[in-house]
């Protein structure tokens, strides 16, 4: 077959229904293919093959079908499945869901393509992620450290400060000692929100070092699917071929998952769990399994998958399925947004499954673990004393129950709490915990060896 | 197209391909598909139209693309080299493949082993006799075994030396048996006869082990919500227990988390053998990106691995993290061919799927009359933590024990967070008069002490919450303070720890013992009137430190902890 043939084009549409087309007489049509529809008034759509049953060929349109006449269409199969440009020259470039560039800048020609439903990693091949990203903000990069290879969903509710926390670490953070590069892509943002991420991203796509990918609420809904996969697919290649560290941030991905959801939906399959369709848990893996190290590669993916959980629920199908497969979770609270913390860091809820392998002396310092433990164990406590002092009043608390609290505070407003454009060292991070802890009698420091402690709280002086 | 083997497709959905014009093909035979040569096998026929589901990504295929019938259901080899490799779920090997996994057809294997006769021309042989031995590993001897469905008489072997896994091993009357045969994954292999299970299969995991144990050839299930620590508990059965060979079946789950198991595995050395655990270990990684329909086949393909060690004499492990996912396939593939929905659109089939599945486990007398076993243990992922959705509520009905992570002991990092609420062991009532012949006989009076004093102190702290501890009565607190102990000095048991991953059942022991007996003198001298706040006052640390005090077979430390504080209960008196 000659690949550089002109694509036939088809106008047997049979049928318009919602986003899914139905065309007649196709023959050498490929599942998944990319297709492109000319309608008669020289607006094009795009979409793909959902499914071939004999001459017919079921499309999915990213656009929609609103204003399509079946007899009035051109529809042309591109022959592969969707691909993408791929390299360096998408650094300090910002594109729409559908990858077109939208900054009024040339539009991207003359580069690689690649398949954008990209080939899964050999299990065989993946190296453990073992190195830190260093994020700038206090409540990851000291409790929830984020390291590369691993995918680290930040959990949140709409209201809360999500995206800008996401900004700031896309913003901020670095792979000490190597090349970092980030892809932000948004997803169902709205207007006022995609200026905010612009802004606040432009100094480091200045620099050439961030791409953005932006879907916006008013855009089509099933272009959202795109969205991820054209972002991880240029990560990839910026990542395993040409040696970067990428960091790929993806918000909200709840808006991503009711695309899959109205699209299965317009499909006819049969719904899930709160009509989310059965393959949800494999769609999801595909995108939050492209992430990782390879062995004899260079550079790694990390990924910070934002998603907005309705109700608060975390057994919410989309946070539940999430949970399944990332690596941990950072999870945002009302309630410690009521008391003005920002990020809103709920503590004892969040993990970094990862964080054993990428902190720790060589990687971050030496005190950073123990450090860490002795905080998440002294918060438990502190929150049961919380819950005591509901019940019994603050007077029949004990001196050391007080101290406690007066700890908590500490660590929720002097180390989570700081700026939005605050890019706080390491060294603080830790540094500041230790200021924290030292509210507590030495006897309750009992994950901290005494050497520790001594070098670091010094002996006598007890903070009041 | 005349050729009955050869058709066409006609439809592409995802992984289901319909195709017309194959008239000699039976349901389940596999095909291949396409230009790339997509693997496939026949799951419906109907009008002389044939519905196939495709282990690879169909992107691009179109229709009147070729079929071709390849004569056999799915089918894995068996032979030498499945040893410490790593394979997908259609037993391609990954470990020497490319770093993306496409398509490609696995390279042949030209590694060599030193094959030893055992069988000589002209005699009679039986399905299951041995032809000869490979020492595969240090671990394992290969034993060739005549193939369930040949007999007759030998008439040509393969000499002595060294051969490929792609060579003939023999002939028997006309049939040609090879060094590796092919066997259909879905069908169970062959066994003279079931025997009871009743051998303890030794996980080195103290709260299965002395609570809710299971024996070689038994069926557990492992449910929990994400966090709660199932895939690290299921990682340590497989790196700890006293099982021959494991195969662990990473089935729909992380990749990061199948690279920390490859990376570990090779460091690891088995405590009681003193060889390389990877030696006799199986690695099946089918992770949630890769194609859905392999991560299907992929727990029968591990099951067929795990029977064809045992037929060979040996106790294997299936350990399938995580059946959840692949209860998920079936679902998406019954959803893709209009299959009506039964529970939460799970096909109606699910619960005798899941039965058959465990069903492959047993204890069993092979075909040449030794003893092996299958084991099987499946983690099950239950949506939002669940644990009356479908494949949890079901599986729990055909498996003999039951380890139900609890969220509430992972959030108190409490590991490994099987609570003592909702989990069971068929098994134990089986294991006890085994423990007893085999020189434990407090074995089930422990058991059912420990069970008793965490049941007790369950009850107790909910009522402590509500009037305080204070307020009860002291023989209860010495039950709280106790129950306390059996979770913090016996139950926690750190992965991480160089000497608690794996602990020697008669640690394990020691360790309950120290703190049932210190258990028994608190209640002997709140009995004689010593009053509860003194005895709240005795630093029991060192019970809870015993574990972690001296190598996995040590006892001393629990016993000194134990002399330790009884002795400052002494004074008490």
């Amino acid at each position: 077959m000659d690949l550089h043939a002109p694509p036939i084009e088809y106008s047997d549409v049979r049928s318009v229904e919602g986003p899914l087309l139905v065309v007649r007489g196709v023959t050498d049509v490929g599942w998944d293919e990319e297709v492109v529809v000319a309608l008669d008034s020289g607006e094009l759509r795009h979409g793909h093959v959902l499914e071939i049953d004999r001459d017919l060929a079921v499309v999915e349109l990213f656009e929609g079908g609103e204003g399509i006449k079946p007899d009035g269409v051109h529809v042309a199969f591109l022959g592969s499945p969707i691909r993408v440009p791929v390299g360096e020259a998408w650094l300090g470039r910002v594109a729409n869901g559908r990858g077109e560039v939208i900054d009024g800048g040339p539009p991207l020609i003359g580069m690689e393509t690649r398949s954008v439903a990209g080939r899964p990693i050999n299990p065989a091949r993946r190296e453990p992620p073992r190195d830190p990203i260093i994020t700038g903000v206090s409540a990851l990069d000291g409790l929830t450290t984020l390291v590369r290879g691993q995918k680290l969903p930040i959990f949140s509710i709409g209201g809360l400060p999500h995206l800008e926390l996401a900004v700031q670490v896309a913003a901020q953070a670095t792979a000490p000692g190597s090349s970092f590069r980030v892809i932000f892509a948004a997803m169902g943002i709205t207007n006022a929100d995609a200026d905010m991420v612009r802004d606040a991203l432009d100094e480091r796509a200045e620099r050439n070092e961030l791409a953005l990918f932006i879907n916006l609420a008013s855009d089509p809904v099933v272009e959202r699917i795109l969205v991820p996969q054209l972002a991880l697919t240029v990560a990839e290649n910026l990542a395993f071929d040409l040696g970067h560290h990428v960091l790929v941030v993806m918000c909200d991905m709840t808006s991503y998952c009711e695309a899959v959801r109205e699209a299965a939906s317009a499909r006819g399959e049969v719904p899930g769990r709160r009509g989310y369709p059965g393959h949800l848990y494999s769609d999801l893996a595909s995108l939050y399994e492209r992430c990782g190290r390879l062995r004899d590669r260079r550079g790694s993916i990390t990924q910070l998958p934002v998603l907005t959980m309705p109700g608060g629920d975390i057994t919410h199908p989309v946070a539940d399925l999430t949970g399944y497969i990332t690596e941990g979770q950072i999870v945002l609270s009302p309630a410690m947004q009521g008391r003005g913390i920002y990020p809103p860091f709920e503590a004892l809820s969040s993990l970094s499954r990862l964080m054993r392998n990428g902190a720790g002396e060589g990687r971050t310092r030496g005190d950073h673990l123990p450090l860490a433990a002795q905080v998440f164990a002294a918060l438990a406590r502190a929150r049961e004393v919380r819950e005591l002092e509901e019940m019994v009043g603050a007077d029949a608390l004990s001196e050391t129950d007080r101290r406690y609290l007066r700890f908590a505070t500490a660590v929720e407003e002097t180390v989570f709490g700081q700026r939005r454009d605050e890019r706080r060292e390491l060294d603080s991070t830790l540094d500041l915990a230790w200021q924290a802890l030292a509210k507590l009698p030495r006897r309750e420091l009992t994950m901290l060896p005494d050497a520790l402690i001594d070098n670091h709280i010094p002996r006598g002086v007890e903070v009041q | 197209m005349s050729d009955p083997s050869t058709g066409t497709v006609v439809s592409v959905n995802g992984p289901v391909v319909d195709v017309e014009g194959l008239h000699d093909v039976a349901l389940a035979e596999l095909l291949d598909i396409g230009v790339d040569r997509l693997p496939a096998e026949a799951v419906t026929i109907r009008d002389g139209v044939l519905t196939a589901q495709v282990y690879a990504y169909t992107g691009g295929l179109s229709a009147g693309a070729t079929a071709h019938a390849l004569g056999r259901p799915l089918s894995v080899a068996l032979g030498p080299g499945l040893l410490g490799g790593v394979f997908d779920g259609t037993m391609r090997r990954l470990d020497k493949s490319a770093d993306f996994v496409g398509f490609e057809p696995a390279a042949r294997s030209d590694q060599t082993w030193n094959f030893t006769r055992r069988a000589t021309i002209g005699q009679q042989l039986r399905p299951g006799d041995v032809l000869g031995v490979i020492r595969e590993t240090a671990a394992i001897e290969h034993r060739l075994l005549v193939p369930p469905n040949v007999r007759g008489t030998l008439t040509w072997i393969a000499s002595d030396g060294p051969h490929t896994s792609e060579d003939r091993l023999a002939v028997i009357d006309d049939a040609e048996v090879g060094f590796s045969n092919f066997w259909p994954v879905r069908k169970p292999r062959p066994v003279r006869r079931r025997i009871p299970a009743s051998i303890p299969l030794v996980t080195g995991q103290r709260v299965l082990d002395l609570l809710y144990p299971i024996a070689k050839g038994s069926t557990a299930c492992v449910p929990g919500g994400f966090g709660t620590g199932k895939t690290m508990l299921l990682q340590q059965i497989a790196k700890w227990s006293d099982a021959d060979v494991i195969v662990y079946v990473g089935c729909g789950e992380r990749g990061n988390e199948m690279a920390d198991v490859l990376d570990e595995l090779p460091r690891l050395v088995d405590p009681r053998t003193g060889k390389a655990l990877m030696d006799r270990t199986i690695v099946i990684a089918n992770t949630s990106n890769m194609p859905v329909m392999a991560r299907e086949a992929s727990i029968y393909s591990g099951v067929t691995v795990a029977e064809y060690f045992r037929d060979m004499g040996y106790h294997a492990i299936v350990i399938a993290d995580s059946t959840s996912r692949w209860a998920e396939a079936l679902r998406e593939f019954a959803s893709r061919t209009g299959q009506l929905p039964a529970e939460e659109g799970y096909p109606a089939t699910l619960s005798s799927a899941l039965a058959a599945f465990y069903e492959r486990a047993g204890m069993v007398e092979t075909l040449n009359g030794h003893p092996g076993s299958v084991t099987v243990i499946g983690a099950v992922s239950p949506p939002g933590g669940d644990f009356t959705e479908p494949v949890t509520a079901h599986t729990r009905r055909f498996v003999r024990s039951l380890w139900s992570l609890d969220r509430d002991l992972a959030y108190a990092r409490h590991y490994p967070a099987v609570g003592w609420t909702d989990s069971f062991s068929r098994d134990a009532e089986r294991l006890g008069p085994w423990q007893v012949a085999h020189g434990d006989p407090a074995w089930s009076a422990r058991r059912d002490q420990a069970l008793a004093l965490l049941a007790e102190g369950d009850r107790l702290r909910s009522m402590a919450e509500l009037v305080g501890s204070s307020a009860l009565p002291d023989r209860e607190r010495v039950v709280l303070k106790s129950a306390e102990l059996v979770r913090t000095a016996v139950l926690q048991q750190s992965a991480l720890s160089p000497n608690d991953a794996y602990c020697a059942p008669a640690k394990q022991a020691a360790l309950m013992d120290s703190v049932l007996q210190v258990h028994q003198r608190c209640l002997d001298l709140v009995h004689t009137g010593v009053p509860m706040s003194l005895i709240e006052d005795v630093d029991m640390s060192t019970l809870s430190r015993a574990k972690d005090a001296g190598p996995s077979d040590d006892t001393t430390a629990a016993s000194k902890a134990r002399d330790g504080v009884i002795a400052q209960l002494e004074v008490l008196r």
